[in-house]
């Protein structure tokens, strides 16, 4: 840490791509600062070639000029970890925005950086290690109250052996960068523990006894996801969708109601009205499981698109560390990157600035194994102390054209547990959320009974199928029992798969919901009706779908709900 | 001191390379030829050679014209004397009037802070119905208009930017066609609003690189007025011109294409752009209306695809109408609960209904049986075709809504059309005549 600085001069500029002669020796991503005037500009290394090192700027090179001075910082791309996390509002560097928007104003400065954490706050610190134990990086020495949680502090993640605690700190009121610890390692050397820790956000932190298999459904209350495609606990979804087919408002959805303890945003490369939309509605959400505002459980990582390429794609592994860290307190975190595509540019942007050999699309070669270890850093884990924490993570993709077929697309689809795909047909016919009942997979277990779940697939497929004849022979070309079946799966489709995300009530459905109404859908879809003209079917569908569309607006506790469900009942026979 | 250099190395395209010293990345210089005066862009810099983009094209340009740095970024004047006024994509006058230097500003200023936006809310009403009921447009909102050459893009342009209540205008246009800037300029002047407006023209005839500076041109004059609490309204036409004038620059400095031969940064170009539409926390907005052609009619062309996941929903203009299917607006549901009550539930059961109608229509062109629920909906998207979706029909939100009320109970039963008890009671329109 205390080596002098070393340093470099600009040699060439091409879009945030900086080419760097250097004087000694440098590291690959090592963070370095080009100094413009009075400005210092934030930037990684990416490459090396000889005496030269080519560096991607995370801000606009603007006025950048040959021979100007930069310093290399000898650290990798890293975040500080900390109580007071819960809550914030960062760019992809982590710099917080509310601060920076009080400091200077409408426009982020190029070169404003500042700490998320602050150094000022007391936290009651509650001492859990007595001096003379035997600890190993990410053991806890100790909690602070943060929100709803108890914030462990723990041993610093980078230590890699075995420590005996000197030393706790009482109980009692510390700022962060307090010593509340002294450990000693095998060798005597002391090391201070504060409560704020550093960590390169492109290593995934492993202070844990081991990886499980995930099995527990995570519970989403959106009803096709819950029942036909369901994801798990420290699992991992991908949601592919052309633009306009609800990508955005489906992971809004979710981050408001997935049971889960702590929801990590990471909005990369999107539109800034969206998140927007988060950080005016999340504090005003209170989150019916602990009564406190939605926004004490969430973190939101926000580089829109028109935001600095080369944070983009910083901002997701800021994401999954702050999701890591979180899961190392024993807690369930969910994280949500939209979309995974605008990250994927990014890399392909500096990819062809390097002159890299392109792959399929012009995307880089190693786009792939970036992606499948971007989404190996979820997952159910066992900490060394027998609690069970967890990262599950759901990326958007936004693929080109809407075509499936496209690199990033198919990259993800070969390294999650649930593809969520999301229809361009389904969008056009207003029917949400958008995804795709028959092409979406799951290799995860739902709540709902295996045999109830292949009843509602299997009317579906035959429903399409019956569909798809029609269109070839007309409906006077299918038999009664063959139309009932279209009628079915489309009956099944109106009033469960979609559901309107902006209906108070029909928003979000529980499990015990689910159950319930299921097993009146299936009565329907299990019955065998006797109709003598097709537009009696139909007339008796539609009436049925009208009856369950008011049902799901009703609150489950209500007089109402009881009454439409007598006529529901009756209507049925 | 300002140096001159005058040994141009290399000329490709519509970017010169020269030796200088002490450039700064994105910075503006002056190219000297015996046809005239250019600005250029520095675009790339490496050891002693600097690439520029000529804003007036290369032709003519010698190797031994001068070049001087003028030390600063491009800029552009922003006053309120530029209200009333006509500039090139370079910022030159285009009409008569004299050239602005006064309170010159940066093009491309740093990205808002997303902590200094908000949410929007206040509904633009533009008067037709395809627009206010079932894709309500939305201050700060950024929407491109995807069409086809030959559509009414640009007259549609116009006609909502003469109807919204907005501020000001901003008018930008690229690779416009010289008639097309007359329709707009004759436009603006006969309904009265060329005083508060302001026109950046590039025309088809213009050089290329002059194309790219129109937007930057209109946002950042547009960004200088919305701080000062106006509502501006910009319109861009057509940007895929802007699109292809950009993926001509990256051709020449031989970057490697991604898509179609477009630059791998298409995407966070455009974005840079559009995203500069906002809702100031306690100052005024921009709203973003954008025409882009898409080549072919094909929706997944890299233009309008890259636009399409940038934009805050897009309409389509096709066969002179804005299409049901497809045309979205993202900020709809900002607004259109506070209109009237009906107005969502109205605005989601007619889009079914006419995508039934759509799949009636094609049952009876396959020559099957008409169901007698199939007959009701083709009445149906006829009246809806004529009534509601026409461009010729200019009227106001609550007009509309009661018009699709009775389209709806002249041709169903109440029952039949799966709408909320309530609502029906509230506002099924009485048989008239054949009760009493």
């Amino acid at each position: 840490m205390s080596e002098k600085i070393r340093k470099g001069s600009v040699f060439g500029v091409n879009g945030n791509m900086v080419t760097v002669n250097f004087d000694e020796h440098v590291m690959q991503n090592e963070v370095a600062y080009i100094i413009v005037g009075n400005e210092r500009l934030k930037a990684e290394v990416i490459r090396v070639r000889g005496k030269n090192a080519e560096l991607q700027l995370f801000e606009d090179s603007v006025g950048v000029k040959i021979g100007m001075p930069v310093e290399f910082t000898a650290n990798l791309l890293s975040v500080d970890l900390g109580p007071g996390l819960l809550g914030s509002v960062v760019d992809g560097l982590q710099n917080p925005l509310y601060p920076l928007a009080e400091k200077f104003g409408f426009f982020l400065k190029r070169g404003a950086y500042m700490d998320v954490l602050n150094y000022e706050n007391e936290w009651e610190f509650t001492p859990g290690v007595k001096a003379g134990i035997k600890v190993r990086s990410g053991d806890m020495l100790g909690t602070v109250p943060e929100n709803m949680f108890k914030h462990r502090i723990m041993v610093p993640f980078n230590l890699s052996d075995e420590y005996t605690v000197a030393s706790v700190a009482a109980k009692g009121k510390y700022k962060i960068k307090d010593e509340i610890a002294v450990i000693k390692d095998a060798a005597g050397k002391e090391h201070r523990v504060t409560m704020v820790q550093m960590w390169p956000i492109k290593v995934p932190i492993k202070a844990y006894a081991q990886k499980l298999k995930p099995v527990d459904p995570l519970i989403t209350k959106i009803r096709i996801i819950d029942t036909l495609v369901p994801v798990c606990v420290g699992g991992t979804f991908c949601t592919p969708g052309p633009f306009g087919a609800g990508k955005t408002v489906l992971q809004h959805l979710l981050s408001r109601h997935a049971e889960v303890d702590v929801v990590v945003i990471a909005a990369c490369g999107e539109r800034a009205g969206e998140v927007v939309e988060l950080l005016e509605e999340f504090p005003e959400l209170i989150d019916p499981r602990t009564q406190r505002s939605l926004m004490e459980r969430t973190i939101i990582i926000c580089n829109t698109s028109s935001m600095p390429v080369a944070a983009r794609e910083s901002s997701v592994y800021t994401a999954v560390t702050l999701a890591e860290y979180y899961r190392q307190m024993g807690l369930n975190v969910l994280l949500l990157a939209d979309s995974t595509s605008r990250w994927a540019q990014a890399m392909r942007e500096m990819s062809g600035r390097l002159e890299e050999i392109p792959g399929e699309e012009a995307f880089p070669a190693y786009l792939e194994s970036r992606i499948a270890s971007f989404y190996e850093r979820a997952g159910l884990v066992q900490l060394r102390d027998g609690t069970i924490g967890s990262v599950t993570i759901g990326g958007t993709v936004s693929p080109a054209g809407g075509n499936f077929e496209e690199p990033v697309t198919q990259a993800t689809l070969k390294v999650v547990g649930a593809f969520h795909g999301l229809s361009r047909d389904r969008a056009n016919a207003r029917k949400y959320p958008s995804i795709d009942p028959l092409e979406s997979w799951s290799k995860y277990t739902s709540f709902i009974e295996d045999d109830k779940v292949n009843l509602g697939r299997d009317i579906l497929r035959r429903s399409s199928d019956v569909e798809r004849m029609m269109k070839v022979i007309g409906e006077e070309g299918t038999s009664m029992d063959e139309f009932v079946d279209y009628l079915k799966g489309e009956f099944f489709d109106d009033v469960y798969l979609q559901q309107n995300a902006f209906d108070k009530i029909d928003e979000a459905t529980t499990v015990e919901r689910q159950k319930y109404v299921l097993e009146r859908i299936e009565s329907v879809l299990d019955k065998k009706f006797d109709f003598e003209k097709k537009d009696e079917a139909r007339g008796f569908f539609q009436r049925l779908r009208q009856d369950f569309i008011t049902w799901n607006a009703m609150a489950i506790d209500s007089e109402e709900f009881k009454a439409k469900e007598q006529d529901i009942k009756q209507r049925i026979g | 001191m300002k140096k001159v250099y005058s040994d141009i190395i290399q000329i490709a395209g519509d970017v010169i390379t020269v030796e200088a010293e002490d450039v700064g990345y994105r910075e503006i210089a002056e190219v000297r030829t015996a046809h005239g005066t250019s600005l250029a862009q520095v675009i790339r810099l490496e050891g002693k050679r600097v690439s520029l983009q000529v804003l007036s094209g290369s032709r003519g340009v010698s190797t031994n014209d001068k070049i001087r740095f003028l030390r600063r970024p491009l800029q552009v004047s922003c006053s309120d004397n530029l209200l009333g006024r006509v500039f090139t994509g370079s910022g030159q006058p285009r009409d008569n009037g004299p050239d602005l230097t006064d309170n010159m500003i940066d093009l491309g200023g740093p990205s808002v802070n997303p902590a200094k936006r908000v949410i929007p809310k206040n509904m633009i009403r533009t008067g037709i119905p395809m627009i206010d009921i079932f894709n309500s447009l939305v201050e700060s909102q950024k929407l491109p208009i995807f069409s086809v050459a030959g559509e009414p893009y640009n007259e549609l342009l116009a006609r909502i930017a003469m109807q919204a209540e907005v501020d000001m205008i901003i008018l930008g246009g690229m690779g416009l066609k010289y008639d097309d800037y007359l329709f707009f300029r004759d436009t603006l002047e006969e309904h009265g609003a060329l005083s508060h407006s302001i026109l950046f023209i590039h025309t088809a005839s213009d050089p290329t690189v002059e194309c790219l500076f129109v937007p930057d041109m209109c946002l950042a004059v547009a960004e200088k007025f919305a701080l000062q609490g106006k509502k501006v309204l910009v319109l861009l036409t057509d940007m895929t011109n802007f699109a292809d004038s950009l993926k001509e620059i990256a051709i020449t400095m031989e970057q490697i294409p991604s898509n179609r031969g477009y630059p791998g940064d298409l995407y966070s170009q455009l974005a840079a752009r559009y995203e500069k539409a906002v809702d100031f926390r306690g100052a005024g907005s921009i709203t973003i209306l954008a025409v882009t052609t898409m080549p072919g009619d094909d929706v997944t062309h890299p233009v309008p695809d890259n636009t399409g996941y940038i934009t805050e929903g897009q309409f389509y203009l096709r066969g002179g109408h804005i299409e049901p299917f497809g045309s979205l607006s993202r900020l709809k549901q900002q607004v259109n609960g506070k209109t009237r009550s009906d107005h969502r539930a109205i605005m989601d059961r007619m889009i079914q209904l006419f995508a039934d109608y759509r799949e009636a229509l094609e049952k009876r062109s396959m020559g099957f049986e008409m169901s007698s629920w199939d007959n009701k909906l083709l009445e149906y998207g006829r009246r809806f075709e004529t009534e509601l979706m026409a461009l010729s029909v200019n009227i106001p939100l609550e007009k509309a809504l009661d018009r699709g009320w009775q389209i709806l109970s002249d041709i169903f039963d109440s029952t039949e059309i799966g709408m909320k008890e309530s609502l029906v009671k509230e506002y099924w329109p009485a048989k008239v005549g054949s009760a009493e």
